[in-house]
């Protein structure tokens, strides 16, 4: 316990204060700063359907606004954060955990100290989750409190405590992320290539996964000018379970449940589209219905995450040391 | 009651480690008593190095049992790594972090009490030499300092026993030679055993009381210096090689008669006496009795070169 304590402590100085932590995070901070509160951020855009009321339901969960509007010419902070900055924050803190220890032989001098080798691997691990919760917390507290000032609107507890909420599930993304990024850093030696095929995995979710959901949802499903509309919401409907196989689609439905409680999901949508045509509930989900609809999201988000670091602890486990 | 002084600092029993179709180790036997510094020999690719991680527990050996300090290796891989140093061949430290901060590390993973830390770390950079470049970045060394940042990571830690694998690679003559000296009085100093694997047979010579040679795996003789010399060089201590104008089985005969005199050989214009003692008056006297003239002599002890090419072509 106590060596995993000092790999721990280790590791989380190294991730913080070394030159990667401080590019990282600066990265992090203007990116989102910059798409909140930039020249054409989202800040616009609030003000703009503040003075439309009743178009967008602005009423309620104002502050909420902040992080999934979108701004003119900018994604949203929410936008931002799945697609990219989480995915990166994993990677980069993850990609050469084990095999840089391996080729600059620190590892064979870490395993001769009397700790038993997971210690090494689940205090990584621990300690580049931690780093993602630390810097998701500040950028996430730095624009509330900008926003604060800004908007003039408080947010109420409910409202903060689902902004505590996707801090939680935006860390368990990160921890998906750097597990995959820890994983490929025990199968492959050498550092550029486990980069790689992080950063190929994290593309493939990003661009293909939207054709590849397509594609099957059209061979099973296909729709043409004629189709009926049960047919056209069939289409939909396996379009948005394949897209459920992606991280990225996982973490998006569940935040945008979680961020936006008075917009549909995709699925709800569906089913309501040819009845009222709206995009809006016609009331917000209570917050008790939301951790209820994204329950499944989380649970397999953890799943999966589980399933990678098992994957590459059987691995490390077994790993021969020498370096030469 | 005589089992904790006659335990050894390393056993192997039948250690044998097989890749594949390649047997990387087969049956090794080694002894090495508590307090000596052992050299282990063998060519590249002998398998020094995997020896050396079964003895450590870091390789699980394919068959045979291997204790330090009477611990299982395999068995009891904690209890081994608490009382074993280990600088690895390509010795390596966080680059970007601070000498002294490398050294923390170890010493904290070896649960010393936090306020001993830093003054064994000071005390272990003071050993080496490296005290002024504590907080310097280990990035910036040579590989010379971080060969010595190495034993200071040993120092650190104050093992029983060190297992250095090729400690002197790649570093100039030197710088090597301080390295020699410094585990020599470290392990002398503390009692500490050490066990050195090199191919470098005048590193080994230097500082080891007793050898072991690895040849394809296999441990082709054990045991020390002196003794394996004297094997080597025919049973003798000595070896005297005198050129004489012309050689008879007179003389030789003569000489063989000579005390302490154990070998005599032959070749077309040498001869090649071993012996126990430095008879090399007794042999001038005896050889211009016999009425032949003595054009040159020498004499020399044995050499670990003799041992090694010995058993190396054996093997």
């Amino acid at each position: 316990m106590k060596g995993l304590v000092t790999v721990f402590t280790k590791e989380l100085t190294d991730y913080l204060l070394s030159w990667r932590g401080i590019i990282l995070f600066a990265a992090v901070l203007l990116t989102t700063v910059f798409a909140v509160f930039g020249p054409s951020g989202a800040l616009q855009n609030i003000r703009q359907a503040l003075d439309t009321p009743t178009q967008y339901r602005v009423g309620e969960f104002v502050f909420l606004r902040l992080f999934t509007t979108s701004g003119q010419g900018a994604p949203s902070f929410l936008y931002f954060i799945t697609m990219f900055l989480v995915p990166i924050l994993g990677i980069t803190l993850g990609f050469d955990a084990i095999n840089n220890e391996q080729n600059n032989g620190t590892l064979g001098r870490l395993l001769s100290q009397p700790i038993y080798r997971d210690v090494v691997f689940n205090g990584k691990f621990l300690a580049g989750t931690v780093t993602i919760g630390i810097m998701l917390s500040t950028i996430t507290l730095l624009i509330s409190g900008l926003g604060l000032r800004i908007i003039g609107v408080p947010p109420s507890s409910e409202e903060a405590f689902r902004i505590f909420l996707f801090l939680v599930l935006g860390t368990l993304y990160g921890a998906f992320w750097l597990g995959l990024a820890m994983l490929f850093s025990v199968l492959l030696r050498r550092v550029a290539t486990s980069a790689l095929a992080s950063i190929a995995v994290w593309v493939f979710f990003i661009f293909f996964m939207t054709m590849i959901t397509g594609f099957i949802a059209n061979t099973i499903a296909p729709v043409d000018a004629a189709s009926s509309q049960q047919e056209v919401m069939r289409n939909l409907r396996i379009h948005v379970s394949a897209m459920r196989a992606s991280p990225i689609g996982l973490f998006q439905e569940a935040t945008t449940v979680l961020l936006v409680p008075g917009a549909r999901t995709m699925g709800e949508y569906l089913q309501l589209q040819t009845a009222s045509g709206a995009l809006w509930m016609p009331g917000a989900l209570p917050l008790g219905q939301t951790i209820l609809t994204i329950w499944p999201h989380i649970v397999t988000l953890i799943a999966t995450t589980a399933v990678l670091f098992v994957i590459s602890y059987a691995k490390f486990m077994r790993e021969e040391i020498r370096s030469t | 009651m005589s089992a904790l002084t006659e335990q050894l600092a390393v056993e192997t029993v039948n250690l044998t480690k097989v890749y594949g179709q390649a047997t990387v180790a087969d049956r090794l036997n080694l002894h090495i008593a508590e307090g000596d510094i052992f050299g282990f020999l063998g060519p590249n690719g002998a398998g020094k190095t995997t020896t050396i991680l079964m003895l450590l527990g870091l390789t699980e050996p394919t068959s045979g049992k291997a204790y330090v300090c009477g611990y299982d290796s395999t068995r009891e891989p904690l209890q081994v790594k608490r009382i074993t140093g280990y600088v690895p061949e390509r010795v390596g430290f966080y680059e970007g972090l601070t000498a002294a901060y490398n050294l923390a590390y170890i010493a904290r993973l070896n649960e010393l009490p936090e306020k001993m830390v830093a003054q064994r770390v000071n005390e272990a950079l003071e050993v080496v030499g490296l005290t002024d470049v504590a907080e310097k970045k280990v990035g910036e060394f040579s590989k010379g300092m971080k060969q010595r940042l190495a034993f200071a990571d040993i120092l650190v830690k104050k093992p029983r026993v060190a297992i250095l694998d090729e400690p002197t690679a790649g570093i100039d003559p030197e710088g090597a030679g301080q390295i020699l000296d410094l585990i020599a009085d470290i392990a002398r100093e503390r009692k500490m055993t050490v066990v050195m694997s090199s191919h470098q047979l005048n590193h080994v010579e230097r500082i080891c009381d007793s050898v072991g040679i690895l040849v394809n795996g296999r441990l082709v003789v054990e045991g020390t210096v002196s003794q394996l010399g004297k094997d080597a060089l025919g049973g003798g201590q000595f070896k005297i090689e005198i050129k004489l104008t012309e050689i008879t089985s007179d003389i030789v005969e003569a000489i063989q008669r000579i005390d302490g005199v154990i070998n005599v050989e032959r070749t077309v214009e040498l001869l090649v006496i071993s012996c126990s003692r430095d008879v090399r008056s007794q042999i001038a006297r005896v050889v211009i009795e016999a009425g032949g003239l003595l054009v040159g002599m020498k004499i020399r002890s044995y050499a670990l070169e003799d041992i090694y090419l010995k058993y190396f072509r054996e093997a």
